[in-house]
């Protein structure tokens, strides 16, 4: 007879959770760093010094922020949704934060290596909208609405690109497994065959995380501040954590698709000796300087120029890439043929 | 065991559940909000039977961007607050009839379907299936997808491509007197034909775009 309750599931479980912890708290105080930084780097390229008081060099200056936004009350307006209207934050929060159980840091440092992984991600950052729509809409008031619709209009077209840029990079590896997807670019990061992809991926993540140039659903200037316009206090702060913990997990997706993820630049001496997470860090981190300086030093889109670049540019361009990945990798033979 | 048996259930009553309220719910919004977390269990269940490929393509399709132009409909039209709700008011929608009778209909083929469902002889129990231990799930698929029903495969595609095409074709109206940007005029406009200096006599003014 097959006992009740089955003890080796039991310590999976409480195996489990802690690394689900050591997971979740490195990516919610580096998310509170990343801000500072991005601030930091707007700053310096406005030739001021940004955040620069709170604790060392202002690096707690997040906490502080967050400190602040804890304290605050919560204000739900009177004739908004109230059960999406609390709902909406925790999505964006909880999708932002549970994309991060794949992303593998090394060849063992990872939480969940499964077999469709990119497709996990994929799926998790296609359905980060729906803590915008649910924001904008539960408000039920016109510039978040009309913030939400934008925004929801903005990432169903660029995922569009998005993933085929995804299967570009699937082409060359053959498995959806991302430590598979890294491992194949032991020889040559992707970024140097598809370097046109990987522009058109950053570009697209830029669009998808409603970044600057792309930030046109919380375009202060039209739409006050979008659908974040009723969110006061800590609701506010999830909203805007969730928003950095999907820029990080875009940076990780970028690295992991086109830099190689953890491996080193050079399998030499000096430069392989320093552990795999840290090329990783730095990859993610080399990405997101990249995001903060865009945001920095372009101005904002016009709406009606997002959706032409979103389909009439970036959908045919990485059509026709596709088109010619797979000729080359057939004609050349190339073919991903082992089976993982 | 238990835990499986504990999840397979937590999914299902989710999934029935919200299905449930996708059609007794009053806000159409609601509505739609409770399909998306129906799509959601169901992929779960999905990736329960080992069927993890289906499972995520059914998060990124199905929520990811079907839910999501059914939301735009529905926030749009503006119809959150459903007027009959037949339920519980007492008015009577003329929608109701007509919702039976297909509901009927689509009932009676189902019990014509599975009725004179007949298996084979030789039908093979699904745990007796040589499965190859070493392919993955995607991989399996893409055999059987891309050699023995190529032709199914790219009919579907065809159909695909068909409604896009209809779906083009009937909403595109070519609407007359409006002002766009041409981006290659834009993208090809110059300080010299762009910015002319004018000398202005006193008192008299200038004509632009003379």
């Amino acid at each position: 007879m097959e006992p009740i309750i089955n003890v080796e599931y039991i310590t999976i479980f409480s195996s489990e959770l802690y690394k689900i912890v050591f997971i979740l708290v490195p990516v919610l105080v580096s998310v509170a760093l990343v801000v500072w930084l991005d601030r930091r780097i707007w700053g310096a390229v406005q030739k001021r010094k940004g955040p620069n008081v709170v604790g060392p060099f202002g690096l707690l200056q997040t906490v502080a922020d967050a400190l602040k936004y804890i304290f605050k009350e919560i204000i739900i307006p009177a004739s908004s949704d109230k059960a999406i209207f609390i709902l909406a934050p925790v999505v964006t929060m909880t999708l932002a934060l549970v994309a991060w159980a794949v992303i593998p840091f090394s060849n063992e440092l990872v939480l969940a290596d499964i077999n469709v992984g990119i497709l996990y991600l994929f799926a998790v950052s296609s359905l980060g909208v729906y803590g915008i729509i649910m924001g904008g809409w539960a408000s039920n008031s016109k510039y978040p609405f009309l913030g939400a619709i934008r925004s929801a209009a903005q990432m169903v077209s660029y995922e569009v690109s998005l993933g085929i840029i995804i299967i570009n990079v699937l082409l060359c590896v053959g498995s959806l497994n991302l430590k598979d997807i890294v491992n194949a670019q032991q020889d040559l990061w992707y970024v140097i065959p598809l370097f046109p992809m990987f522009v058109v991926f950053f570009i697209s993540a830029l669009a998808e995380t409603n970044r600057p140039p792309f930030d046109l659903p919380e375009a202060e200037a039209e739409l006050v501040s979008g659908y974040q316009t009723e969110y006061s206090g800590m609701m506010y702060a999830m909203f805007w954590l969730g928003e950095y913990a999907n820029i990080l997990l875009m940076c990780a997706m970028g690295s992991i698709l086109f830099l190689g993820g953890w491996l080193p630049p050079l399998d030499v001496y000096p430069i392989n000796i320093i552990p795999a997470p840290i090329w990783m860090i730095l990859k993610i981190l080399f990405l997101f300087f990249l995001f903060a300086l865009v945001k920095a030093i372009v101005p904002r889109y016009r709406y009606d120029q997002l959706m032409r670049l979103g389909w009439k540019i970036f959908l045919p361009f990485s059509l026709f890439y596709l088109v010619l990945t797979a000729s080359f990798l057939f004609y050349f033979d190339k073919l991903p043929t082992k089976l993982f | 065991m238990l835990a499986h048996t504990f999840f397979f259930y937590f999914f299902s009553i989710i999934s029935v559940g919200s299905a449930l309220m996708v059609i007794t719910s009053r806000n159409t919004v609601h509505a739609v909000f409770f399909l998306i977390l129906d799509f959601i269990s169901i992929g779960c269940l999905f990736i329960m039977i080992g069927a993890e490929f289906l499972g995520m393509i059914m998060l990124i399709v199905y929520v990811g961007a079907v839910a999501v132009l059914f939301l735009f409909v529905v926030m749009m039209l503006n119809v959150a607050e459903q007027k009959q709700s037949w339920f519980r008011g007492r008015e009577k929608s003329a929608h109701i009839p007509v919702g039976l009778i297909v509901s009927i209909i689509i009932l009676a083929e189902v019990l014509v379907v599975v009725g004179g469902w007949k298996y084979k002889s030789n039908f093979i129990k699904t745990e007796m299936l040589a499965v190859d231990g070493n392919l993955t799930n995607t991989h399996m698929l893409g055999n059987v997808l891309y050699t023995q029903y190529i032709h199914l495969f790219q009919v579907a595609g065809v159909i695909l491509l068909l409604a896009m095409i209809g779906a083009i074709v009937l909403t595109y109206t070519k609407r007359q007197g409006v002002k766009t940007q041409s981006y290659f005029t834009q993208l090809s406009r110059e300080k010299k034909t762009s910015i002319k200096l004018v000398e202005v006599d006193s008192n008299k003014g200038v004509k632009i775009d003379g």
